[in-house]
């Protein structure tokens, strides 16, 4: 099962710029796919029928490996059922449809209840690809939950393995409270809500491997008694913050190992600012970097777990370094011209890095570097500052902050430069950070539960 | 009175029989002879006068004492303001500014005087209210100066050298106090880099003061990168407000 998320550069040596080409199987075209009305079976059912098949249809056009029918072109006999699905009526002028998600919805003493069906609908023989039944409570919440379970089922199926992102969260930093606390939403802008209430300044949140814990930078009293930038832990569990440990100075930027195991952290506890290592217990203080000037902005390659990507004005301005895990082999990363480049962030391959760089006489935009060709693409152009990109765990997408529309928000868009997309549009908003693969939701409502895994694709628990 | 007898015979003996008839309402009788004449009294002498006083030299609102004596003297006057006296004797007189007294002393034999001054001088002036003596906070606000930094950097320039160099002197000589560096950023650059520039920035500050003997365990640090900025304009006027080290008296 290859990983997915693969890139095809298209060279052009002239050209000024290059673009990634995202996809799954090279060079195949994409599936024509149709998302009928799902069908309520009852008068109460039908406002979550609808809602159903609205988040399917998007978190389907979202992922960017399909081609979505256009409804106008829909038969008008809406299948509830398989026994209802002529398929010669999706695969023909004008629908040529390859595939149909179809079913019905059922609410029954507040109870929701969704049969849902995925058909190959060029292939008389055997057109079922994905045939589930979901019960969860009669809400819009948990309506829009199986949506996102279902559309993900189907990306996982499209893309050879590589699950979808429809049950993703973003973590992001919002003032609108008038305190910069750290919220978190849907992937696609839904459900925003606070997770802390610290009432002062929080920044740089980060989910752990396993989603279930936030690190991010705080203020809060060191031991000296000053206040003072420091990691804080929030648990998504209990929704309450995690004790660590004070440091002396400005301690900020955590990154998480990709084993859950470690923490790497900027600190200027000893003097000036640099990346210091401590186990997520709270031991095993170990200092990375040893240099003049200011090492932040961590990033740990999440396939490898062996090198780590960081910003450093060691050279006078800031720029971007990697170095072993363990701070040996430390090497600058050459771009064509001098400029301010920060913010690194791995794809979940470990194979790109994406960055935000400002060049000179430019703005703030996003790049992408093969790390092993050192080739670079660049990603946004003249719409404000675009900074802080952080990558979904299928490799396709990127969340980033840019002010385009004059405040800092949240957008996202799939990892080639298109299909922007602003999810935030309330106060001012930035540091956003994609969750991995399984998002732990306890305060989901009903029975519905999710399974949590790690980015090995282990899975513990079970759907009901 | 000399006699000329040779001239004057017959006006004496005019004389002498107008006192003798003036004289006397008595039958006049043959006169006897007239005496010898008397010898005229001598005239009356000149009256003296003398005037001092205790101090010539009073602050407004003190008092001298005036001591005079005289001889052949029936009328004494003391002016100003008190008129007429014994001829010896004394008396208290405290002016509002100065003044010449004078005595002036009349007999037969005719008149004299004598004069003294009394220098009055202004009282001093009342000292000032006392103003309550400036507040450590006060003194702190005045006297500590913010340093401020070029672009992208946290060296300290010439102009912040002078700032932290009289910040230096205030604690110097104010031991009790203990201070807060914060280190600020404008807003061009990056949220995470400048929560380290900001930090390399307070902590430069701190190294100079320590360079000039203050004593490192006063001084804290933290940085508040561009999150916390003291102007919002998007302007190098308002950026360059926002690049320095800040100093807080700490608690």
């Amino acid at each position: 099962m290859f990983i997915g998320g693969f890139l095809m550069l298209l060279t052009s040596p002239a050209a000024a710029q290059d673009w990634f080409r995202t996809g799954t199987g090279l060079g195949v075209e994409k599936a024509r796919v149709a998302v009928a009305e799902f069908a309520p079976r009852n008068q109460a059912s039908q406002p979550l029928a609808r809602v159903f098949t609205d988040v399917l249809t998007a978190d389907l056009e979202f992922s960017g490996i399909l081609e979505l029918v256009s409804k106008s072109f829909h038969p008008l006999r809406v299948p509830a059922v398989p026994a209802d699905l002529k398929v010669e009526e999706w695969n023909r002028e004008p629908v040529l449809a390859h595939m149909v998600a179809f079913g019905n919805l059922t609410l029954d003493s507040s109870q929701l209840i969704v049969e849902a069906w995925f058909y190959d609908v060029r292939s008389a023989a055997t057109p079922a690809i994905l045939s589930k039944r979901y019960r969860v409570d009669g809400t819009e919440t948990a309506a829009r939950r199986v949506a996102h379970e279902f559309a993900d089922e189907i990306i996982s199926r499209l893309s050879g393995g590589l699950p979808g992102v429809a049950t993703t969260q973003i973590a992001f930093i919002s003032s609108r409270t008038g305190f910069k606390e750290v919220w978190a939403m849907d992937y696609d802008g839904a459900n925003q809500r606070p997770l802390t209430n610290l009432r002062s300044i929080s920044l740089t949140p980060r989910w752990s491997p396993d989603a279930a814990r936030i690190a991010f930078t705080c203020y809060a009293r060191s031991a000296s008694g000053t206040t003072s930038a420091q990691i804080c832990i929030h648990s998504l569990e209990t929704g309450k913050p995690v004790a660590f440990v004070r440091y002396r100075g400005t301690n900020s930027t955590p990154a998480w190992a990709p084993d859950g195991s470690k923490i790497i952290f900027m600190s200027s506890m000893h003097g000036d600012p640099e990346l210091f290592m401590i186990d997520t217990t709270g031991t095993n203080l170990k200092r990375i970097t040893y240099s003049a000037g200011a090492d932040t902005s961590p990033a740990w390659n999440p396939k490898t777990g062996q090198t780590i990507a960081f910003v450093s004005d060691r050279g006078g301005i800031p720029q971007l370094y990697l170095m072993n895990a363990d701070g040996s082999n430390v090497e600058k990363l050459e771009l064509p011209d001098m400029g301010y480049v920060i913010d690194p962030a791995w794809s979940p391959n470990g194979q790109l890095l994406a960055f935000s760089w400002r060049r000179p006489n430019g703005n703030y935009d996003l790049y992408v570097m093969d790390v092993a060709t050192r080739q670079i693409v660049e990603l946004t152009r003249d719409a404000g500052r675009n900074e802080r990109p952080s990558w979904a765990s299928d490799g396709r997408h990127i969340v980033f902050e840019s002010t385009r529309t004059g405040a800092r928000q949240i957008w996202t868009m799939l990892a080639d430069g298109s299909a922007a997309r602003q999810l935030t549009f309330e106060g001012h908003n930035e540091s956003p950070n994609w969750s991995p693969r399984w998002f732990s939701a306890p305060e989901a409502s009903g029975r519905f539960l999710f399974a949590r895994g790690f980015l090995d694709g282990r899975m513990n628990g079970a759907f009901l | 009175m000399l006699i000329r007898s040779t001239r004057k015979p017959v006006v004496l003996l005019a004389l002498v029989a107008l006192l003798m008839s003036v004289g006397a309402c008595k039958k006049e009788v043959a006169a006897p002879p007239p005496p010898a004449p008397a010898p005229a009294p001598p005239p009356p002498a000149r009256p003296t006068v003398t005037l001092q006083a205790s101090q010539s030299f009073i602050q407004s609102g003190e008092a001298a004492t005036l001591n005079w004596s005289s001889t052949n003297a029936t009328e004494l006057k003391l002016q100003p303001g008190i008129g007429s006296v014994a001829p010896e004797g004394s008396t208290r007189v405290s002016p509002a500014q100065s003044t010449t007294y004078t005595i002036t002393a009349t007999g037969p034999g005719g008149s004299a005087d004598a004069s003294v001054r009394v220098t009055v001088s202004a009282p001093p002036p009342p000292p000032p209210p006392a103003r309550p003596a400036a507040t450590l906070e006060e003194l702190f606000r005045a006297n500590v100066f913010d340093a401020y930094y070029d672009y992208d950097k946290a060296d300290v320039r010439a102009d912040a050298r002078d700032a932290l160099a009289k910040t230096a002197e205030f604690l110097r000589t104010h031991q009790q106090v203990r201070v807060l560096i914060e280190g600020h950023c404008d807003e061009r650059g990056s949220t995470e880099y400048n929560l380290a520039l900001g930090d390399r920035r307070a902590q430069a500050a701190r190294q100079f003061l320590v360079s000039l003997g203050v004593a490192a365990e006063r001084l804290d640090t933290v940085s508040w990168g561009k999150e916390r900025p003291f102007c919002t304009q998007s302007a190098e006027e308002c950026w360059q407000q926002n690049r320095r080290a800040h100093f807080v008296m700490a608690r």
